[in-house]
């Protein structure tokens, strides 16, 4: 889509398309003598679909838990949707349009897929405090519920404990438990970890839907290249807490520096 | 499963309530006396509300007898001092519990897990000992007396629930039921489901857009009001306030009550404050050394029904 701009380094991200939802600039953060993220600076287009890619310790869940105020940076700013979210609580950042799924599968294992997805339709329905609600907004919540249940096709698996539900299952709830909140940014650390080849073309087909039609900007960690290069509008490789290439997928691909840190290890 | 209650829940709960609303006439006959009925009612009442935080938010308070005996004082102090009006008793007892929870939950509600559980026990170990050498108020060692509820006046008709004990005991129950359906009302609601949520994972919650802290200052504060209602029944039923009754070991008690009954269960709490009274009761009168009888059971059904014997008895019911 938009790969106009396909040259290097994290100095190209401030010439990305205007329309930005995210903007990291010069972030940072140190664990005591650690530097799991040393200086990184992205910026990600309204609708757009980005990858983030790169070796064990590149810093890439690092950098997702700083986007989504998991823990304050050391050093740097956060720009979400042109306001600076640098310190704000995660779930304030939530209420303002920005979701998350997790490396390893946060969902509520003992409660059926049906009431995982209520609370969070009913959270993006601004009912969170409500000691009661009305029989129409109930038939609403019900209906948004069957939408998003339908979208990740998992209509048949209602009143399953989402615990109960197959690993790949899991997965693709967590997605839909993050699309009840209507997302303007959604960040995915590895939807396809873990899983067969079935299963890996299943949440990559929901992934492409998701992204297709949608304002929703998508930025994906992901070590299945497969998935990668099926999905991205642009590559971001991140290499010891730093940007190493940024770029279309053909870029990415026929880049000297990524695929000798990189691909050449693991292809 | 999705909102409408199903025809076995149903039948469930009209045998529970049927179950206690002829609790005068089945005890009798089995060694039992009103009373004794009246106690686990209340006793139940405590033991739910130190539930709805522990089984429903997933927050473990251990001193909770503190909002218990607080509300205990205030209903005992209301009746002293202010008007011989048992509503307004219950009232006072309920506030008082209510409000001292709701201002100390404020400034322990981010701490999680042991260390939640350890400020709850020197919070209400403050209260014991505040209640404890304030005698010239509270009557220290020996207790607040000098109360008694009073008759309530429906402009009709009195109800004597000073001298008659079936009276006294449908109107706890009355009381009991009212909280109850509050409690319920709450935890269908959708702030109900963001408690559950945090039970169940709490990162996850957080990343749902649930202000955790806050939430669970929340749920620390009604279930406070809870305590100090069933505290100010207490103060009731015995027309004395224990200092005992903000003892660490009271919250103990209710914790295991929930715990052995279940706490994954609405009802869990309500079995195990039977068992432990009853049990209390006959034990009692045998050994002086009856707790050692609760405890052995206590370990038994931690061990084979961790489940507590709700859960026991619904997994073999629909097995």
């Amino acid at each position: 889509m938009s790969s106009a701009l396909d040259t290097k380094g994290a100095s190209e991200a401030a010439s990305a398309p205007p329309a930005k939802v995210l903007e990291v600039v010069n972030v940072g953060k140190r664990f005591g003598s650690l530097v799991a993220v040393d200086d990184i600076s992205l910026a990600v287009a309204r609708g757009e679909l980005r990858a983030i890619i790169g070796p064990n310790g590149a810093g890439k869940t690092t950098f997702f838990n700083l986007i989504s105020g998991f823990f304050p940076p050391s050093a740097g700013r956060i720009v979400f949707d042109g306001r600076d979210v640098t310190t704000m609580p995660a779930y304030r950042r939530v209420a303002i349009g920005m979701a998350r799924t997790f490396q390893i599968t946060e969902i509520f294992p003992e409660l059926s897929v049906f009431e995982n997805l209520q609370i969070g339709v009913e959270i993006a329905a601004g009912y969170r405090l409500r000691p009661w609600i009305s029989r129409a907004e109930k038939s609403a919540v019900r209906g948004r519920i069957d939408e998003i249940l339908n979208l990740a096709g998992l209509t048949g698996k209602t009143d399953r404990l989402v615990g109960e539900l197959a690993h790949g299952d899991q997965r693709v709830a967590e997605i839909a438990m993050a699309l009840t909140l209507r997302p303007r940014l959604l960040l995915l650390d590895e939807p396809a970890a873990g899983m067969g080849d079935q299963e890996t073309y299943t949440v990559t087909k929901l992934i492409r839907d998701l992204h297709r039609g949608a304002e929703m900007a998508i930025v994906l960690i992901e070590h299945d290249m497969r998935v990668v290069f099926g999905l991205a509008d642009r590559i971001t490789v991140l290499d010891r807490g730093r940007v190493l290439a940024e770029g279309s997928p053909q870029h990415i691909a026929g880049d000297a520096a990524v695929q000798q840190a990189y691909l050449g290890k693991t292809a | 499963m999705t909102g409408t209650l199903s025809t076995r829940k149903l039948a469930v709960l009209l045998a529970i309530w049927a179950l206690l609303a002829l609790a005068p006439y089945w005890m009798p006959p089995l060694g039992g006396y009103t009373a004794l009925g009246t106690r686990v009612l209340v006793l139940a009442l405590a033991a739910m509300s130190v539930n709805f935080l522990l089984g429903f938010t997933g927050v473990l308070s251990f001193g909770h007898a503190a909002y218990f005996g607080l509300g205990a004082y205030g209903a005992g102090f209301a009746l002293k001092f202010l008007a011989p009006s048992t509503p307004l008793a219950i009232v006072c007892g309920m506030m008082l519990g209510g409000l001292v929870g709701a201002a100390l939950g404020w400034v322990i509600a981010h701490r999680r897990g042991v260390y939640f559980a350890m400020v709850t026990i020197a919070i209400g170990q403050v209260f014991y000992y505040i209640a404890f050498q304030w005698s010239s108020l509270t009557g220290g060692d020996d207790g607040l007396r000098g109360f008694s509820r009073q008759p309530i006046d429906f402009g009709l008709f009195k109800l004597d629930i000073v001298s008659n004990s079936e009276t006294f005991y449908y109107f706890v129950l009355v009381c009991f039921a009212l909280v109850l359906a509050i409690m319920a009302f709450i935890l269908r609601s959708p702030f109900g489901r963001t408690l559950i949520a945090i039970r169940e994972n709490e990162r996850r919650a957080r990343f749902l857009g649930i202000p955790v802290d806050r939430h669970i200052w929340i749920a620390f504060s009604l279930s406070c009001f809870f305590m100090g209602f069933a505290g100010a029944l207490y103060a009731l039923v015995n027309n004395f306030a224990d200092p005992r009754g903000l003892h660490y070991s009271q919250s103990g008690d209710f914790v295991m009550m929930a715990v052995m009954g279940g706490m994954r269960n609405f009802w869990g709490p309500l079995l195990g404050a039977a068992v432990f009274v009853v049990l209390q009761d006959y034990l009692s009168s045998v050994t002086v050394n009856w707790m050692s009888g609760v405890g052995a059971l206590f370990v038994v059904i931690v061990l084979f029904f961790p489940r507590g014997l709700l859960g026991f008895v619904r997994s073999k019911s629909q097995a």
